[in-house]
Order: structure tokens, then C-alpha cells, then sequence
């Protein structure tokens, strides 16, 4: 048959743009081409806020009502009810800083998570970095995270305008793009580990949504880490958010405990998880259509 | 010519259990029934072609090498199933091969859904962006041909409507003209051609035309034969995940359509009386032809070095008696003979028919020597002078599996033939 290979091959020497292999090696993560696709994220970006609020009456107001009205219950059950300290600072900030921090690592976490299976479709039609997709959340989210914390900051001025007593600490304040970095960081590695794991069994993303909320009983959101017995603090201590949102409170509020070291560990904990995500995320998007 | 896509010993295989097995459970449930020493219990059953399936594993691509140059339009046929998708998958990048590699020149995109991506709440402006860059374009690129893709589109007037409002012709419309403007120096294309209306589809195969004229390469998998064949230049004709042929276009298609129709109808035996010929004065004619394998059993699949009777009919359409000698030859799809074979050949004298009569021969052909594939048998007849008196080319094709008599399959060795040879270490010198 014309078909059959003629024996031996021969090899011309040619340049070849592309190589298309069976496995590309754990390392070889192509982030150059992400770049290239900068455009892509940027409109997936754009994609998902003007269809996030279409046919909603109130629009991009949902982005402050969500907090907002979290705020208040948590305020209204942890801070009147339950009586848990806030190290002295007025229950609704507390609350507020704490959930909104919160919020733009767990929304990064549970929506990077189901990046394949939510995006099967698309993947299984065309190729580019899928990479893509989680790095565009995580923009998107950090859009929504600058307008609530924006709304944070006006309550924050408020209450200052009322005569509370808040020492914002500036050195601090301008650290915090580090720690939205960190947030960021910890949500893709998280969330795209699950993701690349969920290709396969499915059954995990009944846990992610569970365990995130699980995980943020484990971190300073409704409690300062002062106010945990000390004999309990290194599970506090352990959660790689925990020093985050204490910093992030430190910088805006004044109160709270940071410690280098802390901070250090959860910054290699980043790099960790983001590193082991991608590598396994970089395995699973070549042959994940084979088993989604 | 330049080569630029070179396909090198692609396979890909579907671990079995694993296709469809999404949860932990599943696993756990195959992982039991294999200590315990059971067969898998999601294991697909009653599969037709089994020399895809060993060891749990169905290989949907096996061993395919093949090049492609610059500037050719290349289409792939094939039945449901045959590993088209399969390989417009790869070649997309949306899945990695098993083994094997390709090996590209140039940037490549694909085409296998027309607007992928789109999201129905964005407006067409808002989605030709979006599915540009999705397909590879950055903005500056898109906004360069926008113009030029909403005119080709012809949806001027709803740019800024949401796609959902779109009717479904529309949808495709724009959804084709952003890939058409894609400039890649090489194009895959699924079957998108099968959707929208038929003036619609002209203007795309107009258009893929264009892309292939300015010598950019298409890789154009349809079930359009008509398509394939007015748009490629070679093509590609794939079963059971391997390469039948590989040819120019028009012999792949008709190989294509006459294993289909044999698959579908019976027609073996086949009455050729009407067959227009080349050659041959036609007094007298071979009116019918069949393929027998040695049970007598009408048969168009054989194992290599099988046994096979052709049964010819001739017929005297003059009132006189002739004596005349048959022939018949194999030939590849592509036409070239690779042997023939006359009654001559074992007896001096030929047959004699009577005027106004018919008769019918057998022969008997040994031990095929042809590597698998599909042949075409030519048969005639020869007057006492050896003069032409009929010639009918390809009157019934016929496949050599790989599936071996002893029951192993045939190894991808060059050549048409095998020659039979022996051998011994011998102690002399040379």
C-alpha cells in the first residue's frame, strides 16, 4: 500500500515549528505561551463580568450586596449572639475585612477548580494554553475583590468619620498587594490541583466546597488568632491564609499579630502549591479529554 | 516541495474502564473485579473489529505514517469510527498521541465546531473577539479583519445584538467567518461544512478553495464526497485507525465507495454487460464476474497467500463459433497492475464458444502473494490471434486483510509482494 513506510526512514534535516508528542516532560510548562495568549485572558476576563450580571436587575451591585449582606449575619451571630472577641474593633469591620479577604481566596479556589470540567466543551474543540482559564478567574476575581474591598475601605472611613479609634498601619498597606498576590497564588495551585484531579473522579467537587468552608474555620475570619487558646493556635497557625488575613488586618485596621516567620511560610506554601499544581495541571491538560 | 506536517508512527490508544469511568467508585469497582481475577465489568462488549482491542486497550489510531506538503489539500474519509476525529484531535492538539510524533512546519489551527466559545450573552462584536483570540488571533489581528469577517458574515446589522438572539444560520455564519479569516500556514477542518444553509456552505467551500489557492495546506475531513472532491488534492482514506490508502483524491474516494457499497449491497457477483469499456471490439464480452474464496462461497475478503476462484461468463454476441482466451489481472486502487494472469498460460488451446451462447470459467488463483490491502480485478477476453476483443478494468475490488492465516497479523513491511524465500546458514564462502 503507498501508505507503508518506506524502510529506512529517512530523516531529512528540517526545522520542524512544532512537535507534537505523547507527553511533554513534568517541567516543560510553556508559560511563554501563555503569554502570547495575554489577549485571550484579557477578553475571557471581559467575558465573564459582562455575562456574570446580564438580565439581573441590579446588576454589578450584587458584587457589594454578596459581602455585605454576609458581613451582617456574620456580625449579627458570631459578634451578638455568640459574643466572639474582634480585638477590640468595632464587630461589622471585623467581619467585613475578614469575609472579604476570605472571599477572593475561596471564589479563586472553588472556580479554578473546575476548570476542565466546566470548560470539556471548549477544550475539546480547539487548543490553546489552558492555563488561560484559571489565570483569567483569577483577574476577574481580583477585579471583584478591589470593589468590595473599596467598599471596606469606605466603611472603614465611616467609622473614623465617627470618632473610632482605627491606626491604619502604612508600611503595611503597601505590602498588601504581596499578600493579594499570595491569595491568588494559594487559590491556582489549590484550585487547579482539584481541577486536575477532578478530570477523573468527579467525586471531589462535592469535598472542594466543603472543605473550603472548613478551611476557613481555620482561619481568622470570624475570630482573631489572639483569641484561640494557645494549646489549639498551630492549627490556626498551620493554614497558609491565617497569617494573610492577620497581615491584611495589621495594615488596615491596626490589630492583629504578624509574624515574619509566619508570613514566610505561608509565602513558600504558595510557591509550593502553585508550583505542584502546575506541573500536574501541565500532565493532565494534554490527555484529560481521554478521561473527562 | 516542502513537508510540512510529517506523521510518524501515531497511535493512540482508549485505556477500556477508563472511558466512562468518572468516579472513584467505578475504579475501585474494576480494581476489585481484578484482584479477584475477574473480567473488567465496564469493559465494552461484542466489539466487531477485535484486532483493535488487546489488552484492555482499543486503539483508535495504529501505526499512522504519512506526509503532507506545503500548499496540498488533504482529505480524510473514512466510516464512522475509523479514527478521523481521532486524528483531527491531535493533529488540534485538544488530545496528546500514545506514541509516535508529528512534526509541524508553520502555525496550525483547527476548525473542528464553527464559534467555539461563543457565549450567548455577548454580542457578535464582543464574540468575534472572543473566538478570535480563542482560535489564536490577538486583538490587533482582529481588529485588522474585523470588517472584513462581518461583511463575509452578513450580519451587519445584528453586530451588536447578543448571539442568542441570532437565528442558528447566523450563529454559523459568523462563527465560520472569524476561522476563515484565521491566516494559518495550515488548516484543519472538521465537518463544519455540514451545517447551515446550502448557499451558505458553497460560500465556505469557496472560501477554504481560496485558503488552499494561496498555498496554505487543509487538512479537510468530511463525509461530503462531493466536497472532497472538488476542494482535495490528495487524500486520506482511514478503517479500523489505520491507513487504507493514501492516494490522490479521486482514487481514494472511488476505492472508498466501492468497499461501501460492497459492504452495504451484494455485488459479487456483478454483471458488467453494460460496463462502458476502453478497449476491445466486444464481440464477444464478459457479461459477469464473481469472486469465490475455495468453499465455492462468494467472498471479497481474503488472507494473504488464501486461495481464490474467479468465475467469468463470457458471451458470444455473434452466430458464429470463436475460440478465445480469458485473462484477468490485480491492480492497487490507483490503477497499476501488478500481475496478470491468461489461459494460455497452462493449456495451448483456449475455449470455444458457440454463437449466441454463453459460457462460464473458473480460475483458480494460488496463494495471493499481495501484501494487505484492497485490489481491483481487471478481467477480458483475447482473440486467437491475441487481439483485443474485451477489456473491463475494475470491475470488482477485493481486500487482503492483515489478519494472517495463522492468525498473527501481517507486519508494515515495503512493497506490494511478498517473496517467498528460505534460508539457511550455510558453510561456504562468498
Amino acid at each position: 500500500m503507498l501508505s507503508k513506510p518506506h524502510l529506512p526512514f529517512t530523516e531529512q534535516d528540517e526545522s520542524w515549528d512544532l512537535i507534537i508528542e505523547p507527553q511533554r516532560s513534568w517541567l516543560d510548562l510553556r508559560l511563554g505561551e501563555v503569554w502570547r495568549y495575554k489577549d485571550l485572558i484579557l477578553l475571557f476576563v471581559q467575558r465573564d463580568f459582562v455575562s456574570l450580571y446580564k438580565q439581573t436587575v441590579l446588576g454589578p451591585l450584587w458584587y457589594l450586596i454578596q459581602p455585605l449582606l454576609t458581613t451582617i449575619i456574620f456580625t449579627f451571630i458570631f459578634g451578638n449572639i455568640a459574643s466572639l472577641p474582634t480585638d477590640g474593633l468595632p464587630k461589622f469591620l471585623f467581619y467585613m475585612s475578614g469575609t472579604v479577604v476570605w472571599s477572593y481566596f475561596a471564589d479563586c479556589l472553588n472556580k479554578t477548580s473546575q476548570t476542565f470540567v466546566n470548560n470539556a466543551n471548549l477544550f475539546g474543540k480547539v487548543y490553546f494554553p489552558r492555563l488561560a482559564v484559571p489565570l483569567s478567574i483569577l483577574i476577574s476575581n481580583m477585579i471583584t475583590f478591589a470593589i468590595q474591598f473599596g467598599m471596606f475601605l469606605i466603611f472603614e472611613l465611616y467609622f473614623i468619620a465617627q470618632g473610632t479609634e482605627i491606626h491604619p498601619n502604612w508600611p503595611w498597606i503597601l505590602f498588601s498587594p504581596v499578600l493579594i498576590l499570595m491569595m491568588a497564588g494559594l487559590g491556582l495551585g489549590f484550585g487547579i490541583i482539584i481541577s486536575s484531579l477532578t478530570t477523573k473522579y468527579r467525586d471531589l467537587r462535592f469535598l472542594v466546597t466543603f472543605g473550603v468552608q472548613l478551611l476557613m474555620y481555620a482561619a481568622p475570619v470570624i475570630y482573631p488568632v489572639s483569641s484561640v487558646p494557645a494549646k489549639f493556635q498551630w492549627i490556626i497557625l498551620a493554614n497558609p491564609m491565617t497569617s494573610i488575613i492577620e497581615a491584611f488586618r495589621y495594615a488596615f485596621l491596626g490589630v492583629g499579630t504578624v509574624y515574619m516567620g509566619q508570613l514566610l511560610y505561608s509565602f513558600t506554601f504558595m510557591l509550593l502549591v502553585m508550583f505542584a499544581g502546575m506541573m500536574i495541571f501541565n500532565r493532565v491538560e494534554q490527555i484529560f479529554m481521554d478521561t473527562v | 516541495m516542502t513537508t510540512v506536517i510529517s506523521v510518524e508512527n501515531l497511535s493512540k490508544s482508549y485505556r477500556l474502564g477508563q472511558i466512562g469511568s468518572g468516579t472513584f467508585a467505578h475504579d475501585l469497582n474494576v480494581w476489585w473485579a481484578k484482584v479477584r481475577g475477574r473480567p473488567n465489568p465496564l469493559q465494552r462488549i461484542g466489539a466487531a473489529d477485535h484486532h483493535r482491542y488487546d489488552d484492555g486497550e482499543f486503539w483508535a489510531l495504529k501505526d499512522l505514517t504519512f506526509k503532507v506538503n506545503q500548499g496540498e489539500v488533504l482529505g480524510i474519509i473514512g466510516r464512522n469510527g475509523a479514527g478521523k476525529s481521532t486524528l483531527l484531535k491531535i493533529l488540534s492538539r485538544v488530545t496528546a498521541p500514545t506514541s509516535g510524533k508529528v512534526k509541524v512546519k508553520g502555525r496550525i489551527a483547527s476548525l473542528l465546531e464553527v464559534g467555539t466559545g461563543f457565549h450567548p450573552d455577548l454580542t457578535g462584536r464582543e464574540n468575534t473577539y472572543l473566538n478570535g483570540a480563542i482560535l489564536g488571533m490577538n486583538r490587533k489581528e482582529v481588529d485588522r479583519k474585523f470588517d472584513e469577517i462581518v461583511y463575509f458574515s452578513e450580519v451587519e446589522k445584528f453586530i451588536d445584538t447578543p448571539v442568542k438572539r441570532y437565528s442558528s444560520g447566523m450563529y454559523v455564519r459568523l462563527g465560520f467567518a472569524v476561522a476563515a479569516h484565521l491566516e494559518p500556514e495550515i488548516l484543519v477542518v472538521d465537518e463544519v461544512l455540514a451545517v447551515g444553509d446550502v448557499e451558505f456552505q458553497k460560500k465556505c467551500l469557496g472560501k477554504m478553495g481560496d485558503v488552499a489557492k494561496e498555498g496554505r495546506t487543509v487538512l479537510f475531513v468530511s463525509h461530503n464526497m462531493g466536497a472532497i472532491a472538488s476542494l482535495c488534492s490528495k487524500g486520506i482514506w482511514l478503517e479500523g485507525g489505520r491507513i487504507k490508502i493514501y492516494s490522490k483524491i479521486q482514487e481514494t474516494i472511488s476505492s472508498y465507495l466501492d468497499i461501501a457499497d460492497t459492504r452495504n449491497a451484494v455485488n459479487n457477483p456483478v454483471d458488467v454487460s453494460d460496463v462502458t469499456r476502453k478497449r476491445g471490439s466486444g464481440e464477444i464480452r464478459v457479461t459477469k464476474v464473481g469472486l469465490l474464496n475455495i468453499n465455492e462461497k462468494w467472498e471479497q475478503h481474503f488472507s494473504m497467500e488464501d486461495d481464490f476462484l474467479i468465475r467469468i461468463e463470457i458471451e458470444n454476441f455473434l452466430n458464429i463459433m470463436r475460440e478465445v482466451n480469458c485473462w484477468f489481472s490485480i491492480a492497487t486502487p490507483d490503477g497499476t497492475v501488478l500481475g496478470t494472469g491468461i489461459q494460455y498460460d497452462n493449456s495451448k488451446r483456449g475455449v470455444s464458444v458457440k454463437g449466441l451462447s454463453t459460457v462460464i470459467l473458473d480460475v483458480t488463483c494460488k496463494e495471493i502473494p499481495f501484501v494487505p490491502g484492497v485490489y481491483f480485478l481487471n478481467v477480458g477476453v483475447l482473440g486467437k490471434q491475441k487481439e483485443i476483443l474485451d477489456w473491463c478494468e475494475m470491475v470488482l475490488s477485493f481486500e487482503i486483510t492483515d489478519l494472517l492465516k495463522n492468525g498473527s497479523y501481517f507486519d508494515n513491511r515495503v512493497g506490494k509482494m511478498i517473496l517467498r524465500s528460505t534460508w539457511h546458514v550455510v558453510d561456504k564462502k562468498i
